[in-house]
């Protein structure tokens, strides 16, 4: 099942061209994904990973535009794919939810319409049998009576609900990635621990890969197959989940690390990243956390490369010249 | 104590010199602001720019009646904007025009303005029954068009320059009185406010040194709005020939004079003033959208 | 929802009850209501016996009892200058005002939504910009005065269209129309469209600041994750959500179409009762103005009535939260 690639993302470019200046909001941006993994891609606000994210599904909006490197999902290249076939795979190959499930779904539209639109635009099915999948689809999510809950109204549901009926109407078409931006943030913490688990078991079944965006560790640490922790636009460190939380390379992962409660422990004071996150106008020459950084030395002033950390057949690669995992040294 | 609540990083900058300097940042609204200038301007000296005296019986002839633009005058001089009916020059009876449009906006709002502004506050500081009492009857008032309470109040009041200016601020208090009572509740909501009562402050002070200078923004923006309206409203009533008397001519009784006359092609005797009227409108609506935006809090910082 | 519908109706029903006492107040104890009902033309005994007619001798309370069982029978007093019942002469004249405001709300709604939805979608455009500029000299131009220009424009100077009147009526299920020939939309075009400039101004305003709302949520954005066209999201998705305000608005807005008519109708020689209500104030005509005044407060009741019922169908939140409480 692993090892059949469906997403390579390479050197991905998304600018913002403001009045105040270029944002830089994803710069160089490279990974894959294969079928049926999960990839934590984790961040601060502002770090670019949601629009990493809106730039594979094609919904970066003007003043934004994708301004150089290649998407390409099962081998098709969608950077500058015509508006109706980027059109096409939405919501059918590549589906998003989202963070806030009471803002996602139209208030002044039925739940029935809002799911069976979603296979109508991609399939020629009649009215009742997009209706029988909406149902099903329903009950897939864990919401009990689903016939009354199709003619309800959003505002009928709690938030952990329609976060559900999000996730419904993201697999109705059984698609080949799904690109998760935060969506257990906003719900309470119990709700968040079962809409997790049933990501979890429904992409599983689906075969569906994942990409979850979160600025929480801890979200991913139970979930995630690999990690992308991403920094200013750029990606700073990756590997498999286990391999990037028992040792991580960059010391900016280290500080995400160190500032996650339950793995510090009891009683011990948590330790923060000095400082704030740069502004993307602004960003330091060199490498963009060297302000902030704790190993930070002159060579820090040029840019670091993403290089390879770690064992060779492990995969990682850090960008940093002061890695806290030595670099792969190549066989000759 | 009053300046509490003044943003400490704008501290150095005095207020009125951000919202000129914010004002002034729109190229639009400064041409608004200068054609106003401009209006107002030409209104207050009319007496002294108008090539004659448009209602002195004695400098017209009816020799010169409805004349187009361009025409020569018996001394020399040139009718620009052409003649009426009797011979008056159409420019200088759009500057005394003017002049009566401008005073009758002006003023009507002014009154208004200290009506709406009492209301509103007293509506604000007492709540409960007053509140009450005033709120719904400014509720049931604004859901009626103002043309509509206007012509109502004229046709049970009679007409005059005096009636027309008492319909206009009749009209006109309601939108101040809602604009002040909602600036004034959220101010008065603050901590500052509650501390003030603690103190036992009284009431006067405390609506005049806190509540007031909070309420004023908002209002001004509403109050240029009015002014406007005020204007257009007199013209549209004086047109119907309900507003002001013939002995005062506003713009909207230029227009109608020369009503009759468009039929048969005599267009400049309706079409100049309804420009001048339309300039005017125009340039107090294009500083009251800039006020909007530059007075606006939450577009601020 | 029909207990909403039944204790709404007794609201406006209270509301028109409270109206009356304020237009009685306004007419008999304000005024001077012997000069408000008697002909002033009339001499003293004609005077002194009128006042004993109309009961203008017993206390206020009475008189209003009077007033409101005659308004109920549907008699509002008559009129002086046409010796005829006020309020048949306002009814008479209704469905020209009517066809009038209705024409002009079309307008304003068929223009004003798309140029708004335009101008919301691209608001940087040269197109949205201009949009935006049009709509403030919409807010700006005299009514009345826009209403010369166009005769002026296309009457005097091309010649296309008539300046005056309705034009020959066909009747429609017994009522007066003009848009049923030729002839009556000639008549109808001009103060149709000089009545709507305003109405057009202020929806391609709520459209855009709604349009531009819209876009931001993220329900839009889910919509087009889920890979739906364009234009289904606009036309189906934002254009849902803007219209429950906008429908609103247009509702309140018709009442005052209706009374901002008693100006086109004074410009084109509309034969509506806006003209008929002018032609009153003038003659001093006034129990038509009292007429024309309980007229058009029921229709703004009735108005508010069906806005606030028709909000409630189209928005299910409130229809929900109503239906509960």
């Amino acid at each position: 099942m692993r090892g059949n690639l469906l997403l390579a993302v390479d050197g991905l470019r998304t600018h913002f061209f403001t009045r105040a200046g270029v944002v830089k909001a994803v710069d160089d941006v490279s990974f894959k994904l294969n079928r049926g993994e999960v990839l934590g891609l984790v961040g601060e606000s502002g770090s670019g990973k949601s629009i990493t994210g809106y730039s594979i599904m094609g919904l970066v909006d003007p003043p934004g535009r994708i301004v150089g490197g290649s998407i390409r999902l099962s081998g098709r290249e969608l950077v500058g794919l015509p508006q109706e076939a980027m059109r096409a795979l939405r919501g059918n190959r590549v589906a998003m939810i989202f963070q806030d499930p009471m803002m996602t779904l139209n208030p002044v539209m039925r739940i029935d319409r809002q799911m069976t639109e979603a296979i109508l635009a991609h399939a020629d099915a009649g009215e009742a049998a997009a209706r029988a999948r909406a149902r099903d689809a329903l009950v897939a999510v864990g919401i009990p009576s689903p016939d009354e809950r199709l003619a309800a109204y959003p505002h009928q549901f709690s938030g952990g609900m329609r976060q559900r009926v999000a996730i419904a109407i993201a697999l109705l078409n059984r698609p080949d990635l799904i690109i998760a931006d935060e969506p257990t943030t906003a719900l309470d913490v119990t709700i968040q621990g079962q809409i997790l688990y049933e990501m979890q078991k429904l992409t599983r079944d689906s075969g569906a890969s994942l990409i979850w965006i979160t600025h929480d560790l801890s979200v991913v640490a139970g979930l995630a197959d690999r990690i992308a922790v991403m920094y200013a636009g750029r990606i700073v460190e990756q590997g498999s989940c286990a391999d990037v939380l028992a040792a991580p390379a960059h010391p900016y992962t280290q500080g995400l690390l160190d500032s996650v409660p339950s793995r510090n422990p009891r009683g011990a004071r948590l330790r923060q990243i000095p400082g704030m996150a740069p502004s993307l106008m602004a960003l330091p020459e060199g490498c963009a956390f060297r302000d902030r950084c704790p190993r930070a030395g002159r060579a820090c002033a040029i840019a670091p490369e993403m290089e390879a950390v770690g064992a060779a057949e492990a995969g990682r690669a850090v960008r940093c010249h002061h890695p806290l995992v030595p670099h792969t040294v190549e066989d000759a | 104590m009053s300046g509490a609540e003044a943003p400490v990083a704008r501290a150095v900058e005095s207020p009125a010199k951000r919202v000129f300097a914010d004002f002034v940042a729109n190229p639009t609204a400064v041409f608004g602001l200068a054609l106003l200038a401009l209006i107002v301007l030409l209104a207050v000296l009319a007496p002294l720019v108008s090539p004659q005296n448009p209602y002195d019986l004695a400098q017209l002839d009816v020799m010169d009646a409805r004349l187009p633009p361009g025409s020569a005058t018996a001394d020399g001089g040139t009718f620009w904007l052409g003649t009426d009916d009797q011979g008056r020059d159409m420019l200088s009876a759009i500057f005394y025009g003017l002049r009566i449009s401008l005073m009758v906006g002006a003023t009507s709002t002014a009154f208004a303005l200290v009506i709406g502004l009492t209301m509103g506050l007293c509506a604000a500081y007492f709540g409960g029954r007053v509140e009450t009492l005033i709120m719904r009857v400014v509720d049931i008032q604004l859901s009626f068009p103002a043309i509509l309470i206007a012509l109502i109040l004229i046709a049970v009041l009679g007409q005059g320059t005096g009636k027309v200016i008492a319909a206009l601020v009749t009209i006109q208090w309601a939108y101040y009185a809602r604009t002040v009572r909602g600036a004034a509740l959220v101010e008065k909501r603050k901590e500052y406010v509650e501390a003030a009562r603690c103190l036992a402050l009284p009431p006067v002070r405390i609506v005049f040194r806190h509540l007031l200078p909070n309420c004023l923004p908002p209002l001004i923006v509403v109050a240029t709005v009015q002014v406007a309206a005020a204007i257009a409203l007199e013209a549209t009533l004086s047109f119907l020939g309900l507003g002001l008397p013939i002995t005062e001519p506003s713009l909207g009784l230029l227009i109608a004079n020369g009503y009759q006359y468009l039929l048969s092609g005599k267009y400049w005797i309706s079409f100049f003033p309804g420009l001048a009227l339309l300039a005017t409108i125009v340039s107090i609506n294009l500083c009251a959208d800039q006020l909007r935006d530059v007075l606006n809090p939450r577009l601020q910082r | 929802m029909s207990v909403y519908v039944v204790r709404r109706t007794l609201q406006a029903l209270l509301v028109l009850f409270v109206m009356s006492v304020l237009v009685f107040a306004g007419v008999y104890a304000v005024g001077n209501p012997v000069d408000i009902l008697i002909n002033p033309m009339a001499d003293q005994i004609e005077r002194e016996q009128a006042i004993a007619a109309l009961g203008l001798d017993k206390p206020l309370w009475e008189q209003y009892t009077t007033f409101i069982e005659g308004a109920v029978t549907g008699d509002l007093g008559r009129s002086f200058v046409h010796a005829a019942p006020a309020l048949g002469l306002i009814l008479e004249r209704m469905p020209a005002t009517l066809e009038l405001a209705s024409a002009a709300m079309l307008i304003a709604v068929l223009l004003g939504i798309p140029l708004g939805l335009w101008a919301g979608l691209k608001p940087h455009s040269f197109a949205g910009r201009s949009i935006m500029a049009g709509s403030i000299l919409g807010f700006s131009l005299p009514t009345f005065w826009v209403g010369l220009m166009l005769i002026m424009v296309f009457s005097v100077m091309l010649g296309w269209l008539p300046s005056n009147g309705r034009g020959p009526t066909v009747e429609l299920l017994g009522v007066p129309v003009s848009f049923l020939s030729l002839e009556g939309w000639r008549h109808l075009a001009m103060p149709a469209t000089n009545l709507a400039l305003f109405k057009l101004a202020l929806l391609i305003r709520l459209t855009r600041a709604g349009t531009r709302e819209a876009l931001l949520q993220d329900y839009v954005k889910f919509a087009r994750a889920k890979g739906l066209s364009n234009a289904r999201v606009i036309l189906v998705h934002v254009l849902r959500n803007i219209l429950i305000p906008i429908v609103t608005v247009i509702g309140l807005e018709f009442g005052s179409v209706i009374a901002f008519a008693i100006v086109t109708e004074s410009v084109f020689a509309w034969p509506g009762m806006g003209k008929l209500l002018i032609d009153s104030i003038n003659l001093l005509d006034r129990p038509v103005i009292v007429a024309y005044l309980m007229v058009i407060v029921t229709i703004f009741i009735v108005i508010n009535l069906l806005v606030d019922l028709l909000y409630s169908v189209l928005d299910p939140r409130v229809r929900l939260a109503e239906a509960k409480g």
